[in-house]
């Protein structure tokens, strides 16, 4: 327990660990934040947030809690964090608050955030938890991230807002993908990084 | 005539899977045989239809802004609590839910395995009660009606994905996209085919 190595604990969740492409945790809310590049920061810094503080806080209650509820205090915990979260970009960012709309309230019931709790801050001690809570939220990030910015710039042309895709590209005969904005795309966007991923890490092949 | 339009629109058009990625978790996990699949559909379909009307009624007469009128408190807004509330209405009642089923269905019960307890971590249930909290319905029968349609177009999206999948083992797919790759293409497809309901008006 002495020796914990911290780089493995925050680089592992990143890429080998991946909680999504690999644990399969979290997909729920990743895809539907992903129209905006701005959306899925937003969204991406919250779930960090999140992971981190309650990882943090249900591995310092970790011996006080009984066993058997220790869903609902999680929970409790969790939930608690959401609502700083969501109070916090009600008040500084509205118009993104609200285009994330539900998205925010259902990070309490993000498989990663509970996941990790589960698996790792029950266990082990407050500052690697934190750790760990941080790492497995940006590796979550990274995909809603690297998702957001094909389909900005394929759906609409833009980054941010700001148009990338030049005019003259349009003037020409260019035209935007309607069909990256609307959800199945994002399925189809994140089979494709699982594909690649695997391919580069033979050893995550299923058989 | 609304409460059908409602129902069927929850169910196609507005799919919590397709439309929303909501409870994609479980959703992946689950999907590998139609067996499992129709048991957690069916747990799914049910604690929604039991969470939403209570949800809704905490959200109407003690969470809004000016809920809390009856109680001669017209000023108070604790639409800030319905995060917690919520998730602890949708946690009591996985709870009994998990305890019923281990009582009467075992096989279903070790089945199910860890993925029953996470319901309470279901994005689709507590996905409901935020939508409807968004969408201001405008009685119990109209939030009931939407829980159920959300239930079964959640539970026809996990059983047809599942019977897709056991049909699956015997294509050659490519070996790095084997298994979650695979499954996130053609659930993409399956959202694709889904989209054809859009626009529909009853």
């Amino acid at each position: 327990m002495s020796d914990i190595n911290f780089k493995e604990v925050l680089l592992k969740p990143i890429f080998k660990g991946n909680p999504v492409t690999v644990l399969v945790l979290g997909i729920c809310s990743s895809l539907a934040v992903t129209v905006q590049l701005k959306g899925a920061c937003v969204m991406a810094l919250s779930v960090i947030i999140v992971t981190g503080l309650s990882s943090f806080v249900v591995s310092i209650l970790r011996n006080s809690i009984p066993n058997r509820i220790r869903i609902i205090v999680q929970l409790v915990v969790v939930a608690l964090m959401v609502i700083l979260v969501d109070q916090i970009l009600k008040a500084y960012s509205y118009a993104i608050s609200k285009s994330l709309s539900v998205y925010v309230g259902l990070i309490i019931t993000n498989c990663i955030v509970m996941g990790r709790i589960e698996a790792y801050a029950l266990g082990n001690k407050p500052i690697p938890s934190l750790l760990d809570g941080l790492a497995n939220g940006a590796g979550y990030g990274l995909i809603l991230v690297v998702v957001a910015f094909f389909r900005e710039l394929l759906g609409s042309g833009t980054l941010f807002g700001y148009r990338i895709i030049p005019q003259s590209f349009y003037d020409a005969g260019y035209m935007d993908n309607g069909l990256v904005i609307l959800p199945p795309m994002a399925l189809i966007l994140l089979g494709l990084i699982v594909w690649i991923q695997r391919s580069i890490q033979k050893d995550l092949q299923e058989k | 005539m609304e409460y059908i339009s409602l129902f069927v629109k929850s169910i196609f058009i507005d799919n919590m899977i397709f439309a929303y990625f909501l409870g994609m978790c479980s959703y992946l996990a689950v999907s590998k045989s139609v067996k499992t699949a129709t048991g957690l559909g069916i747990a799914v379909i049910f604690v929604l239809l039991v969470t939403l009307p209570i949800n809704y009624l905490l959200n109407e007469h003690v969470l809004k802004p000016g809920a809390l009128a009856w109680a001669g408190l017209p000023d108070v807004d604790l639409s800030f609590l319905s995060f917690i509330i919520f998730i602890a209405v949708v946690a009591a009642i996985t709870q009994i839910v998990e305890m019923v089923v281990e009582k009467f269905a075992p096989t279903l019960y070790s089945q199910l395995g860890i993925f029953l307890p996470l319901i309470a971590v279901n994005c689709a249930i507590l996905g409901g009660s935020l939508f409807m909290q968004e969408r201001d319905f405008i009685n119990v029968g109209e939030a009931t009606v939407y829980a159920l349609g959300s239930g079964i177009g959640w539970f026809l999206a996990i059983v047809t994905l599942a019977a897709i999948r056991e049909k699956m083992e015997y294509s050659n797919v490519p070996a790095a996209l084997k298994g979650l790759g695979i499954t996130f293409i053609t659930v993409g497809l399956m959202a694709i085919s889904f989209m054809t309901f859009m626009g529909i008006q009853l």
